[in-house]
């Protein structure tokens, strides 16, 4: 399942990276977490803020190998394990990217609601050529991603960090217009259901007590 | 018979009210947590073991047994609790609405566990997708600690307890039990062989115990209303309330708590809107998650949700994933990309999922047109019975399943399919010849 690890060759990588205020607060925070001698466990955590500090800084969120370097320096690790992690998991991108990931999931129940749809939209909308491809602005780069755990909100496609649920064409299009200004729409269905109730409103849970 | 709303444990499932904590004790969590954990440990787990409860990750075992095998004694060694949320098996979605709708539901689970297994300490391994629920989880968390219902002497109840949140990076396979240990100490999530089990040998290479989502969620309020009350739901051995997620060709499909037990057409015709197109429409039900084999018309007509039932029929409650396909569905097709994303996630440690998942995949996708043998269906289920059973974890069985099913219910549709590609071939040079 390893991804590829980019090489120097391939790739433009930064020739340092080190940690920035906002990174190193976090790192701060994370590394509380685990017991003494443990720190190895803080190594997903601390990818995600190299991921992070990249998109604040370049606009781009990646791992950079100087960024993985740094990663194993301030855990104490050998830097192959963290490049071992870095390529295993599916969330670290080990290239550039564009200012948004457009995640089309493509898994059975998605796609029995209209993923491919979904994916149609975003070639059109994001000129885009395919799985894996940026556009030439910049703007977006297109994957296809595996269930996202949101089966009931079909079809979904994750946009950075947020879900937008109950896709088709038109609202991929519209969605993806609307990023291209620049505006960030709500996160969540676009066809105004209430989370994972039914559309038309829930059924259940009207008699509870509380607010 | 169904459900009623003041038996429902999950009142804040679609987010109706808020998540924070002075909502969620109005709508009864946190309310004598010190009592209950003052009844001590054996008190707990035994109740939970009266209750009936069992596993919610997917196989279904059962809880209060899984606890007593943590030691007795402390020892050395400190033990661990850890929550399974990786929640990634295609077609589940239940973990996420506790997540970020009922988080304290969760989080007073967790004490209440870490009691009953000897633990002072907790770890939540969230997916990593889940990146805006894992804030609203922490926020929780926070406000616990600064409740005094976590940390030091948590509750006042005299027990420490410290919990957290850790992040994955999307892989399925993290929520194999050993695969989750191994990405939470750093490594890549690949499976352990078992023995030794995480009860002896788990996190840190201390006893540790990984619970799913919901079963830890559900425990403060079956010790609060108390074992009958959740045992008298559902059938004997498959007791209590449950989330499923209804989905696929539905008119509205929703996540639901409901009775154990409750009949799968009811779930689907009360909560989901019914079959779109009518009953009559429907094809197929993948019942429980990607893994759990199909089940055809016939069986949906009056199979009942549970274990033990789905069993019967050859295949599983599973996550309570409730995949609905209609007429119009290319079933070969659903099952193809369920192959796929195996192949996909298979991390690759054991030969007969390395390559099975990759072979079957292939021979799927030709399934899909056509292009094959009548007798090649035969081979291909001979391989799924080559791979299952011979890995070291439950993914690659639960790769093959759904291929199982697909040919135990459709093998005539895959061999019209056949004949079809070979009458489309045949076609043109028939036309050539004339
Ligand atoms: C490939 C694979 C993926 C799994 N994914 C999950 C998961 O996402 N969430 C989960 O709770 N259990 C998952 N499980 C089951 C866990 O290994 C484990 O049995 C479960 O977390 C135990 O919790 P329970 O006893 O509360 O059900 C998975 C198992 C396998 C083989
Ligand atoms: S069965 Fe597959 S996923 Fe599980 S350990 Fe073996 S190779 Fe890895
Ligand atoms: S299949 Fe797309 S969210 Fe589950």
């Amino acid at each position: 399942m390893d991804a590829e690890l980019s090489t120097a060759t391939e790739i433009p990588q930064p020739e340092s990276f080190s940690f920035d205020e906002e990174s190193l607060k976090a790192i701060d925070v994370i590394v509380k977490r685990y017991p003494p001698g443990r720190q190895a466990s803080a190594v997903i955590p601390l990818l995600y803020v190299v991921q992070r500090q990249m998109r604040r800084s370049t606009g781009s969120a990646w791992v950079p190998n100087k960024g993985m370097d740094a990663v194993a320096e301030r855990l104490g690790m050998a830097p192959i394990r963290v490049y071992e992690v870095a390529t295993f998991y599916f969330m670290f991108n080990m290239k550039p990217i564009g200012r948004h990931h457009l995640q089309v999931c493509a898994t059975t129940p998605c796609w029995l609601r209209g993923s491919d749809e979904v994916s149609r939209a975003c070639r059109d909308a994001g000129k885009l050529g395919g799985w894996g491809q940026t556009s030439e602005d910049g703007m977006f780069t297109l994957s296809e991603v595996e269930c996202l755990g949101g089966c009931v909100n079909a079809p979904i496609l994750q946009v950075d960090d947020d879900y937008y649920e109950d896709m088709d064409y038109e609202s991929t299009v519209k969605l993806i217009e609307a990023l291209r200004r620049g505006e960030r729409p709500a996160p969540g269905s676009v066809i105004g259901r209430q989370t994972s109730a039914p559309e038309g409103g829930p059924q259940t849970l009207l008699d509870v007590p509380g607010e | 018979m169904a459900l009623s709303d003041k038996d429902r444990i999950f009142t804040n499932l679609y987010g109706l009210q808020d998540w924070r904590l002075p909502a969620a004790r109005k709508r009864g969590q946190w309310d004598g947590t010190k009592a209950l954990i003052e009844k001590g440990r054996d008190w707990i787990i035994e109740e939970v073991k009266n209750s009936g409860l069992r596993g919610r990750g997917g196989a279904g075992f059962p809880t209060g047994l899984k606890w007593s095998f943590m030691p007795k004694q402390p020892g050395d060694r400190p033990h661990y609790l850890v929550v399974n949320a990786d929640e990634s098996e295609p077609g589940t979605c239940k973990d996420r609405d506790i997540l970020r709708h009922d988080p304290h539901t969760l989080i007073e689970g967790c004490l209440i566990a870490g009691v009953a297994m000897g633990a002072h300490a907790g770890y939540i391994y969230v997916r990593g997708e889940y990146y805006n629920e894992h804030l609203v989880l922490q926020a929780a968390i926070d406000e616990a600690y600064a409740a005094g219902l976590l940390g030091p002497n948590a509750c006042g109840a005299g027990w420490d307890f410290d919990l957290y949140v850790h992040r994955g990076a999307g892989a399925y396979i993290c929520g194999e039990e050993t695969a989750l240990i191994e990405s939470l100490e750093g490594k890549k999530g690949m499976p352990r062989l078992k023995p030794p089990f995480p009860a002896a040998v788990g996190l840190y290479g201390c006893p540790s115990t990984v619970n799913n989502v919901e079963t830890i969620a559900v425990v403060p309020t079956i010790l609060r209303r108390g074992a009958p009350w959740f045992a008298g739901f559902g059938r004997p051995k498959n007791s209590g309330t449950k989330i499923f997620c209804i989905q696929g060709h539905v008119n509205k499909p929703c996540n639901v708590e409901e009775e154990m037990s409750i009949p799968l057409r009811e779930l689907i015709e009360k909560h989901a809107g019914g079959v779109r197109g009518g009953w009559d429409n429907l094809l197929a039900v993948i019942p429980g998650g990607s893994s759990t084999p199909m089940i055809p018309k016939a069986v949906c007509d009056d199979v009942l949700m549970d274990f033990d039932a789905l069993r019967e029929h050859k295949t599983g409650l599973g996550t309570a994933g409730v995949i609905v396909m209609d007429k119009s569905t290319d079933l070969i097709k659903a099952i193809a990309r369920l192959s796929t994303f195996y192949k996909h996630e298979s991390c690759g440690q054991c030969t007969p999922c390395r390559e099975g998942m990759g072979w079957v995949k292939r021979m799927m996708d030709r399934m899909v047109e056509g292009r094959a043998e009548v007798t090649e269906i035969d081979v291909l289920e001979q391989v799924t019975r080559q791979i299952e059973g011979h890995t070291i974890c439950a993914l690659a069985d639960g790769g093959v399943w759904p291929v199982q099913g697909l040919i135990r219910h459709f093998r005539p549709m895959m061999e019209e399919r056949i004949a079809a590609y070979k009458a489309g071939k045949a076609a043109p040079m028939a036309l050539a010849a004339e």
